[in-house]
């Protein structure tokens, strides 16, 4: 099978910080990837790279076939790799239901869906279960709401890749077992890239863990091969559980 | 938009263009004539509105679109001797395509750079009038003669000085734009407009072109301002160097920031209680303007969000 998506050489400087450096990479498709390692390690960076909110120093990025490793933001979303926000950004000043609207009819303008903007939204909403917010203005709901909402937005788009950077920050634990479930569902129709800092979240989900290091791949493997390997118990896991 | 509902909108919309249909009835000659004026005025704050307001862009340039229409409708009709219509079409074609060049030059920067080189284009539009004198009559300016103001159509011919038909044209003109304006901001293009403001770089990662969004925002904004100094020019009889000064990039501006930015009908509210403030307190005093000031300050620091937009926040949260 091809891989949907492949890096080879990817690097990023920013000046001598090497944050990330060489990296060669590739996701199959309908698979749950999780991206862990320490902080600073350059994860963030490097999902901004795929996404094309940063541009690489060197290296390509090929995206089901073409090279990426150019193009603009928002033509990579139309291709289908959608991007959910670390810090939370959706539109605090527009209602939920507008929030929505934006990437629903993206996708009808495209010709990647049919029929209308309302009813995308409200199935958006549905699946995310804020259907009875939509009138909501973003910036009033709850902080677990809003991180909710940006995973409809993201949905939303119809991605073939969704990245979720720390999609369970701020999260509850009750909310937290519901958020499962729904990337569960989501992976039934599009691959899915996740950083995530939440090991048991990661263990549970995950079918392939990729850890970084220092701008490197460190390892990478299923979440028992990744359990039970030395290096990234020294670089990560014993750190954090230690 | 909260509570969409588009019939009361649509209701409050026609409402005001009926009330402004009734007042050219019973105003006095002085005041009708004011109301022309004001509603000729208040397309070009419609205009600027849906850059200032929607985009979130603040130009402080926009005298040269609404002069481009002045000169563009005012110097076919005095040298070519076009008629009302076409000088009227020319005026705006001429704001339209120069908010393309402006556009895709300025949209290079944003915030306070985009102000400024705004600002200097203006400036660079006024000298070049000045320069051009023999032509566009430099700050004496045109008169426009009555004899080109007549548009005949068919066996019948209405003549633009009259004080009747030229209030309903001013009236014709603000209606379609106040229409055009609420479909906009209403429509697909209007919410990418605002997430623009809200938030660039989101809506980025939407897969919007922001870039292109925000040039056709300007062409509009460009070609509505246009509009207003076509009919201003055709109306009035007038065409001046002084409505390309800078005094009339800010204007526009303090309108709609008193009205309400990003309120369809906060354009008009705010040229009339500007042009109504001045024309009163200019009845007493000399130092009119210190008045106006002191009203200004009052109202920036009692109604931050212009008059609609402070009533839409306490009371009104489905106004457009």
């Amino acid at each position: 099978m091809m891989p949907l998506l492949t890096t080879k050489g990817l690097s990023r400087h920013f000046g001598g910080l090497r944050a990330v450096d060489g990296v060669d990479f590739a996701l199959m498709p309908g698979e749950i990837r999780a991206i862990i390692g320490p902080n600073g390690a350059g994860k963030t960076t490097f999902v901004s790279l795929l996404s094309g909110r940063i541009r690489p120093s060197s290296g390509m990025v090929v995206f089901d076939g073409s090279d990426i490793t150019a193009m603009p933001a928002y033509k990579r979303v139309r291709l289908g790799v959608a991007y959910t926000f670390q810090i939370t950004s959706v539109f605090a000043n527009l209602t939920a239901f507008d929030n929505v609207a934006l990437p629903v009819q993206r996708t009808l303008t495209d010709g990647r869906t049919n029929g209308q903007v309302r009813s995308g939204v409200m199935a958006a909403l549905e699946r995310t279960g804020l259907a009875d917010r939509a009138g909501a203005l973003a910036g009033q709901l709850s902080y677990g709401h809003q991180r909710l909402l940006e995973v409809a937005m993201g949905l939303a788009l119809k991605p073939r890749l969704l990245i979720l950077d720390e999609p369970t920050q701020g999260l509850a634990d009750s909310e937290i077992d519901n958020f499962i479930m729904l990337v569960r569902e989501i992976a039934r129709d599009a691959t899915v890239l996740l950083i995530e800092h939440n090991m048991p979240v990661v263990m549970q989900l995950a079918d392939r863990i990729t850890v970084f290091n220092s701008g490197k791949i460190l390892a990478e493997g299923t979440p028992g091969e990744i359990r039970a390997n030395a290096e990234v118990q020294d670089a990560y896991l014993g750190a954090t559980h230690g | 938009m909260r509570d969409a509902s588009p019939a009361k909108t649509y209701a409050l919309h026609i409402g005001v263009i009926a009330l402004l249909f009734a007042l050219n009835f019973v105003l006095p000659d002085y005041h009708q004539g004011l109301f022309a004026r004001i509603m000729t005025l208040a397309v070009f704050a419609m205009g600027y509105n849906l850059l200032f307001g929607y985009v979130g862009l603040l130009s402080l340039g926009h005298a040269m679109f609404f002069s481009a229409g002045l000169y563009g409708a005012g110097l076919t009709v005095y040298h070519l001797g076009w008629g009302v219509p076409e000088a009227f079409v020319a005026g705006v074609a001429c704001g339209a395509l120069l908010a393309l060049v402006i556009g895709l030059l300025a949209l290079r920067t944003s915030g306070v750079a985009f102000m400024i080189v705004t600002m200097m284009f203006a400036q660079v539009f006024y000298l070049l009038i000045l320069y051009f004198a023999a032509w566009t009559g430099g700050d004496q300016g045109l008169v426009i003669q009555q004899a080109s103001r007549v548009i005949a159509i068919g066996g019948a011919s209405f003549d633009l000085t009259n004080a009747t038909v030229r209030y309903m044209s001013a009236l014709a003109l603000f209606s379609i734009i106040l229409l055009v304006t609420l479909a906009v901001v209403r429509s697909r293009f209007g919410r990418v407009l605002v997430a623009i403001r809200e938030n660039e770089e989101r809506t980025k990662m939407l897969g919007y072109d922001t870039v292109a969004n925000k040039l056709a925002a300007v062409v509009a904004s460009g070609a509505i301002c246009a509009a207003s100094g076509a009919a201003y020019a055709l109306l009035f009889g007038y065409v001046g160097s002084g409505f390309a000064s800078v005094q009339y990039s800010i204007l526009p501006l303090l309108w709609v920031l008193l009205g309400g930015a990003a309120t369809t009908l906060g354009p008009l509210i705010g040229t009339l209680f500007m042009y109504y403030v001045t024309d009163i307190t200019s009845g007493f005093t000399s130092a009119y303007l210190l008045i106006v000031g002191v009203a200004l300050i009052l109202l920036v620091l009692f109604f931050p969000k212009g008059i609609l937009g402070s009533i839409r926040e306490r009371w009104l949260g489905w106004l457009p």
